[in-house]
């Protein structure tokens, strides 16, 4: 059984690849790319973008412990619906993905339920807590692509030194969230004036950029590849620029939230627009984008956070930070992105698929002949209006209910199987 | 003359000043002085029925004894029976959301709840979704509305009475607010109010706790307080927490006292006519001393006084102008 | 309770200046007559054009009796019985005010049109709110019937009968500049004022 993606505009970063071309898939592979292609079946991909399978490296599918909000199952749903093939999950799970056991325990839970590709990240400390390093080289063997505290930051210096070196043997990347908690303690939102106004604690830029300085000199220190995640701040922007000309090995994302929106989004006590770090202002929206621009920014990761209804509905200081965002990365990408001509759908699909798909090695982010058929469909013109419905995650917590956007997926494709068609 | 209006009342809730515009602030003022009537009354029942019938709950989250005697008694003197609700756990300590607390207050057919919360924004999360008439009497650090109502109607008839002019407005006059204006829901609701009635407002503490954000919305901002109070008609006194000492936001309050404290001897940097206003509970000799607390230019006990007229005004507007839910 | 403002079709002179003022003369001889003890009586003015009336009625009880009683003002507003439908809030008409006790007083209420009772009504309650007169009276310049409910005027000037669409509108010269008592026909009503 083959088929064939036809006429559409093939997108592949990897090789530079950008015309209009066939796409023949069997048996979950790429057999051949090329013009007036022979199927069993045909997709008509006429006016479409075909490119690979999207990648994100910074999701929180929450199991085990907390599937309320999520599980693999559901949260691989929501990335199907995104256009995302293969994801990298974060360790902040109850219990926390810390060990071996641990890492099998999600692969085989993804083996399981899951229609997407599925890669675990593991905690760089035992338990998250910032003291003791965890056992790398098994959390690697067992199936980890990454270290992360993500969550949190590394308080002492001297610990985030040794987590790098460390990381830095196994070879395994250090995901980066990088957060002062000192400065940023009690603080709910961007400390601006629109935290002034609503007389709520606020997190100054610094609070971010502070560590981010930090936790690079560390890994230059170390040797150790380490990559910057979700920056928010024109000066983090800047800082990862400086670094990376002086040679140190040093990636980093930004999440389309932070490019999209800013703190007056919060205006309301709107607990959809409370996330860490927090929606900052249009000058770092400026800088972000031309962090993509030079190619200081390597790639675009949601940070796709989960939390059920009631949990949201609380008083704003006390509801939990986060959003999800697998549903509407790639409309963000393009409504915010591409149609302003701040980057071109090639290099939009890049920051979407080679770019994280190189900061943990994945196999994945390309189409070619004999490699996996992750294959991603969208329409760049649609234009759509954002509802639950349009979610395939357990929970709703999205600041852009409501909004309109352009740039839908159609049909998404992973080990040539379909995993999401469009119904509209 | 005080009374004719032609505006109408169209709001549900009081949840802030911000939304408020200038002729919904002048709607409460000028409906006070009648409401301050009643309490006034040298014989016969301190009371009007405009109430009669209805229910009045005080959700008070955070202990308050002013606040709450003057929302409960402006009630009762519009007839309303009153229910005071006590619960000084947040919703996930307690395991009950707000939501929740305030429908089983809604089950006992409240037709306006009164709520104080330590959370800025937890009476904006109820206002849309509940029934009855949400007035919040203070969230967290976020705002203070019917605190600035009476501030201003107490400014406005200071200023009525020096000039002679029953008419006068506050537009253009300075107010000098001194102390922790970051940590302060009355602040940020006085100046809210203040600004919209064409007022000039300058804050005055340390830049620890004073906002430099507030130089965007036309706020001076100074450091030092005899420059503050030069020209100030209304010198209006913030309480200072000593708690705030504890988080490395000042030094001690030796320090504070000296730099900051509304006394005869600062209070001689400030015009003969200026008026001297507190929110209360005072921290005596700390933010303001005694002397100047119970002197001539004080207006404090008046601000208390007002405090239950224009709640009455409040909760009156809410109440029977037919204003959206049922 | 007399419209404001009056768009009219149709108007009708019921009194002139003249006879509004013999009628007055004649309510304060009543009135003066009936109250033998005068140093108990006081006088409340219902807002609005009850006060200039109430202020006429003292002033000629005054020159036949030798005392002039006292004149306040009642607002009513505060204790009206439509203040529940959500009606637009009231315009104000001033403040009820008065400077005596009305103390085993006799409270003599003074407005110029009496129709439903509902003003009556709610000074009554008012008037009760401030302490417990002797008794309470209710002298009225027009009576144009409509009653919802059982008050009745002991002094009035003029009694009429009126239609569904007509209506009596009371000009006096404190407030209007001109005494006159007209009778209104027409299909549009005027905005009411009370």
């Amino acid at each position: 059984m083959s088929l064939v993606i036809a006429n559409g505009h093939v997108v592949d970063p990897a090789s530079g690849l950008s015309e209009t071309m066939d796409v023949l898939v069997a048996d979950g592979r790429v057999r051949e790319m090329g013009k007036s292609l022979r199927g069993d079946e045909t997709l008509d991909a006429r006016g479409l973008v075909v490119c690979p399978g999207l990648v994100d490296i910074q999701v929180h599918f929450r199991e085990p412990g907390f599937e309320s909000k999520e599980t693999i199952a559901t949260g691989s749903r929501a990335a199907a619906r995104g256009g995302v093939t293969t994801v990298v999950t974060m360790a902040n799970t109850n219990p926390p993905i810390d060990n071996a056991g641990l890492v099998e325990l999600v692969t085989r839970r993804a083996r399981e339920t899951a229609c997407i590709k599925v890669r675990p990240a593991a905690c760089a400390t035992k338990g998250m807590k910032g003291e003791e390093l965890t056992e790398m080289a098994e959390l690697k063997e067992a199936g980890a692509v990454a270290v992360t505290d993500d969550g949190r930051d590394i308080r002492s210096s001297a610990v985030m030194r040794r987590v790098l070196e460390y990381a830095g043997m196994v070879g395994l990347p250090y995901l980066a969230h990088c957060q002062d908690e000192d400065l940023s303690d009690g603080g709910t939102m961007h400390e601006g004036r629109h935290s002034m106004l609503m007389g709520v604690c606020g997190i100054p830029r610094e609070a971010e950029e502070i560590r981010i300085d930090r936790n690079i000199r560390l890994a230059e220190l170390a040797g150790a590849h380490i990559h910057i995640q979700h920056i928010s701040t024109a000066g983090g922007v800047q800082i990862v620029r400086d670094a990376k000309r002086r040679g140190a090995r040093v990636t980093a994302e930004s999440a389309p939230h932070y490019w999209s929106l800013t703190a007056a989004a919060a205006m309301g006590f709107n607990t959809h627009a409370k996330m860490y770090p927090p929606l900052r202002e249009e000058e770092d929206i400026a800088a972000i984008i031309a962090g993509f621009q030079d190619g200081t920014l390597d790639n675009i990761a949601t940070d796709h956070a989960p939390h059920t209804r009631s949990e949201k509905d609380v008083e704003f200081q006390l509801a939990p930070f986060g959003i999800i965002g697998l549903e509407t990365m790639l409309a963000l990408t393009v409504t915010h992105l591409v149609r302003p001509g701040h980057i071109t759908l090639e290099k939009a699909v890049a920051l979407m698929t080679t770019g994280g798909a190189q900061v943990c090695s994945l196999e994945a982010g390309s189409l070619r002949v004999d490699g996996p058929a992750d294959i991603t469909v969208f329409d760049p013109e649609e234009q759509w209006t954002v509802t639950p419905a349009d979610f395939g995650s357990k929970s709703a917590n999205s600041p852009y209910l409501g909004t309109t956007l352009a740039g839908r997926v159609k049909h998404v494709f992973c080990d040539g199987r379909p995993v999401h068609t469009d119904k509209r | 003359m005080a009374g004719t209006t032609h505006a109408v009342w169209t709001r549900k809730d009081l949840v802030g000043i911000a939304d408020l515009t200038r002729e919904e602030i002048e709607m409460v003022l000028d409906a006070a002085p009648q409401f301050g009537a009643v309490s006034q009354r040298a014989s016969g029942i301190k009371k009007v029925p405009l109430l009669q019938g209805r229910l009045v709950v005080l959700w008070f989250h955070e202990p308050s004894t002013r606040t709450r005697s003057s929302f409960e008694l402006a009630a009762k003197r519009l007839s309303a029976d009153t229910l005071a609700v006590a619960s000084s756990t947040s919703s996930s300590v307690k395991g009950e959301t707000l939501h929740d607390t305030l429908a089983n207050i809604e089950a006992m057919r409240a037709d306006i709840t009164v709520i104080r919360h330590s959370c800025a924004g937890a009476p904006h999360l109820l206002a849309g979704s509940h029934r009855s008439h949400i007035i919040n009497a203070g969230d967290g650090r976020h705002e203070h509305p019917t605190q600035a109502l009476l501030d201003c109607y107490t400014m406005r008839e200071s200023v009525r009475r020096r000039t002679g002019n029953p008419d006068a407005t506050l537009d253009g006059v300075k107010v000098a607010i001194v102390g922790d204006v970051e940590h302060s829901r009355v602040a940020r609701s006085d100046i809210h109010a203040l600004l919209k009635l064409g007022a000039k407002v300058t804050v005055c503490g340390p830049s620890t706790l004073v906002p430099r954000e507030l130089e965007r919305y036309g706020v001076g901002v100074t450091h030092r307080l005899k420059e503050a109070l030069e020209d100030a008609d209304v010198v209006y006194s913030l309480r200072i927490q000593l708690e705030r000492q504890a988080k490395a936001l000042f030094p001690s309050l030796r320090e504070y006292i000296k730099l900051f404290r509304i006394d005869a001897e600062s209070l001689r940097h400030a015009p003969d006519h200026a008026i001297v206003m507190h929110p209360g509970p005072i921290n005596r000799d700390l933010e303001l001393s005694t002397e100047v607390a119970d002197g001539p230019r004080s207006v404090i006990l008046q601000q208390v006084t007002n405090g239950v007229a224009v709640r009455m005004a409040v909760m009156h507007l809410l109440a029977n102008s037919g204003g959206a839910a049922r | 309770m007399t419209p404001d403002k009056d768009m009219l079709a149709e108007s009708t002179v019921l009194m002139d200046r003249d006879a509004i003022a013999a009628t007055v003369r004649s309510l304060a001889l009543a009135i003066s007559d009936a109250n033998p003890d005068i140093g108990a009586l006081v006088l409340l003015g219902i807002l609005r054009r009850g006060r200039p009336l109430a202020d006429r009625l003292a002033a000629l009880i005054g020159e036949y009796t030798g005392t002039t009683p006292p004149v306040g003002s009642l607002a009513t507003t505060m204790y009206r019985d439509d203040v529940r439908t959500g009606a637009a809030v009231p315009q104000m008409k001033g403040e009820t005010h008065f400077d005596f006790s009305v103390d085993d007083r006799t409270v003599l209420l003074v407005d110029d049109v009496l129709a439903a009772g509902r003003t009556i009504r709610a000074a009554l309650d008012e008037v009760m709110d401030y302490g417990r007169p002797r008794r309470i009276q209710l002298a009225c310049l027009v009576d144009r019937g409509g009653r919802e409910l059982p008050i009745q005027a002991d002094y009035l000037g003029y009694s009429i009968a009126t239609g569904a669409d007509e209506w009596v509108s009371v000009r006096l010269r404190e407030t209007d500049d001109e005494d006159a008592v007209l009778l209104l026909r027409e299909d549009r009503r005027a905005e009411t004022n009370d």
